[in-house]
């Protein structure tokens, strides 16, 4: 074993690792004092799209492939698990990795014939083969269609992961969920998959020319990202107890999916992150403080954040920290 | 034996306008060849079949007498043809030590052995004080420089410069002249496109020149200043001297 270089780059992939490590220890000790239920669902959904949205990063971020088809790799992970759950009792501790495998599957499919176009006609293609997915399951009755399925409830236990009351249980395992994504995202980023994948982001010709295969990069890129996604949607559907395509599969979920990466970062390991623990909070506090009179009025609010974000800091919030170091840097220098 | 790289009676065309006729010359082993001309020549286009970017019409390229042409460029940089771009390119997003492991990883596998590999181009480059800064914040020689560590990352049998030397001020162009002598000292095979003739007429032991897609002729550096072909395509009729 040869020794690891120490330059920039071992430097800081050692000081995000340790980063990554305080903050999972803060935030597995963060529910304990809390006994409010608002409060732990809260948390609860935030490391949930921070896992979500990670997972949408690989292939969005890094790859640089923006899909807004997402949803549908979620839904498809939700409904096998629940089917695998419901029909041949299988367990959702085993089925949400069925899900994943569907989700990425189906990534697989997609990718193959939407990797042909580039730049916004892949956006488009995503969008519209997502829209097509939803409708299926809505007129597919033996899953139940458009009034969906519910997950029966088996009494308390990990391995069906049912909780009726109890959220901790739920903030672990999305946690888990949150932490296992950022970890794959930070193996993929020191590997050399990782460095073929943003030389296809950045330019696709230089990237040919140095021998990196853009349509397997894209499609390796896709199906880890539709994996994760998947598995995302197996858990939710087990935390909600009911899945219908309205819930699971819209285009709306789609873009819920990507905001957290592309608030925070697009591409960086702390985008999502840092995305979903404003936007999530945002999201809940203005459906409750406006209730009913003002649906929709949450998504006004992260349009403009959006549009505040794209036009003063397009890189996204996780840069702003670079801005500051970096001018910490300068100063000593 | 055959030598290292064989343009074989290769024609390309697109929407009907001849970039390339018939053209055929070899490339020996650790030579430099000059490929001249003025604009518009074809140069670049025959680069880019070379490289595998684009799949001639007619003909073939044979890299020691295996046919490299129509298999697209990935399959050539793994055979061993490197490649510069005209108008510089680079992934802006990553560091200049990053950008050489894109290449770097393509001989080794393992990040670690790619981050070596990538540092020893580097120093061999004299960008290794730049390692660390983003690839865009490099000044323009520097950039061609980069250009040059990628392409040499990926360990090629024979590197294709694409006009490095253009629009450099004559010290850059000397410090780039010396980097190209270097990597011929290694063993790589070049080819360099380059328009200003007395800057790559000292550096090559042959050139071909090319003329409205056509090969105008070959020959050593002394021949081709002499050839009233070529005077007449770089200067005109006028200047022709008269047969």
């Amino acid at each position: 074993m040869e020794a690891i270089p120490d330059n920039a780059i071992t430097r800081r992939r050692r000081n995000e690792l340790r980063c990554a490590l305080a903050v999972l220890v803060v935030l597995a000790i963060l529910p304990l004092p809390i006994s409010d239920v608002y409060t732990q669902n809260l948390i609860i959904l935030t490391l949930f799209y921070a896992g979500l949205s990670q997972a949408w990063n690989i292939l969005g971020g890094t790859c640089g492939q923006i899909s807004l088809g997402h949803a549908f790799y979620f839904g498809v992970g939700a409904y096998t698990s629940t089917m695998l759950f419901t029909h041949l009792g299988i367990p959702p501790t085993l089925g949400m990795f069925a899900g994943g495998a569907m989700g990425g599957l189906m990534a697989l499919l997609i990718g193959w014939p939407c990797f042909r176009l580039s730049g916004h006609y892949y956006v488009i293609a995503t969008f519209v083969v997502g829209e097509i997915g939803s409708l299926l399951f809505l007129n597919w009755d033996w899953i139940g269609g458009a009034s969906g399925l519910y997950i029966p409830f088996h009494g308390e236990s990990w391995i069906n992961l049912q909780f009726r009351t109890a959220k901790l249980p739920w903030h672990y395992l999305f946690l888990t969920f949150a932490a296992a994504t950022w970890l794959v995202a930070w193996l993929i980023d020191g590997s050399r998959w990782g460095f073929a994948w943003r030389a296809v982001r950045d330019d696709v010709v230089a990237a040919r020319s140095l021998g990196v295969s853009v349509f397997r990069s894209k499609m390796a890129a896709a199906v880890i990202s539709g994996f994760f996604t998947g598995l995302g949607g197996a858990l939710y559907g087990q935390f909600v107890g009911y899945i219908d395509p309205d819930s699971m599969m819209t285009g709306s979920l789609s873009v819920l999916i990507s905001l957290p990466a592309v608030l925070g970062g697009v591409g960086t390991l702390w985008g999502p992150v840092v995305g979903a623990a404003i936007l999530i909070p945002v999201r809940e506090l203005s459906s409750t403080f406006l209730g009913g009179s003002g649906r929709g009025v949450d998504l006004m609010l992260y349009g403009a954040m959006i549009v505040l974000v794209a036009l003063a800091r397009p890189q996204g919030l996780v840069s702003l920290l670079a801005l500051v170091r970096g001018g910490r840097n300068a100063r000593t220098a | 034996m055959p030598a290292l790289l064989e343009i074989d009676h290769l024609s390309k065309a697109f929407g009907g306008v001849a970039a390339n006729v018939d053209i055929s010359f070899d490339v020996e082993q650790g030579e430099i060849l000059g490929l001249l001309g003025p604009n518009g020549a074809g140069k670049t286009s025959l680069f880019n079949s070379i490289s595998g970017e684009v799949t001639p019409d007619e003909g073939e390229i044979r890299l020691d007498g295996r046919r490299i042409s129509g298999l697209g460029p990935v399959a050539c940089a793994e055979a061993g043809i490197a490649r510069t771009f005209q108008v510089v390119r680079s992934f802006d997003s990553m560091t200049v030590l990053e950008n050489v492991m894109v290449g770097a990883f393509s001989r080794h596998p393992g990040t670690h052995a790619a981050m070596r590999a990538a540092t020893d181009v580097l120093t061999f480059c004299n960008l290794l004080e730049r390692a660390d800064r983003p690839a865009h914040a490099l000044s323009p020689p520097e950039k061609r420089r980069l250009e040059v560590a990628r392409a040499l990352a990926i360990e090629p049998r024979i590197i294709l410069l694409d006009e490095m030397l253009t629009g450099l001020t004559p010290t850059e162009a000397q410090e780039g002249v010396a980097l190209v002598r270097k990597v011929q000292a290694r063993g790589i095979t070049i080819l360099m496109v380059e328009h200003v003739m007395e800057v790559v007429l000292p550096l090559v032991s042959r050139a071909v020149v090319l003329d409205l897609g056509k090969v105008l002729t070959i020959g050593t550096p002394e021949e081709i200043v002499h050839d009233p072909e070529v005077i007449r395509a770089y200067l005109g009729e006028k200047y022709a001297p008269a047969a």
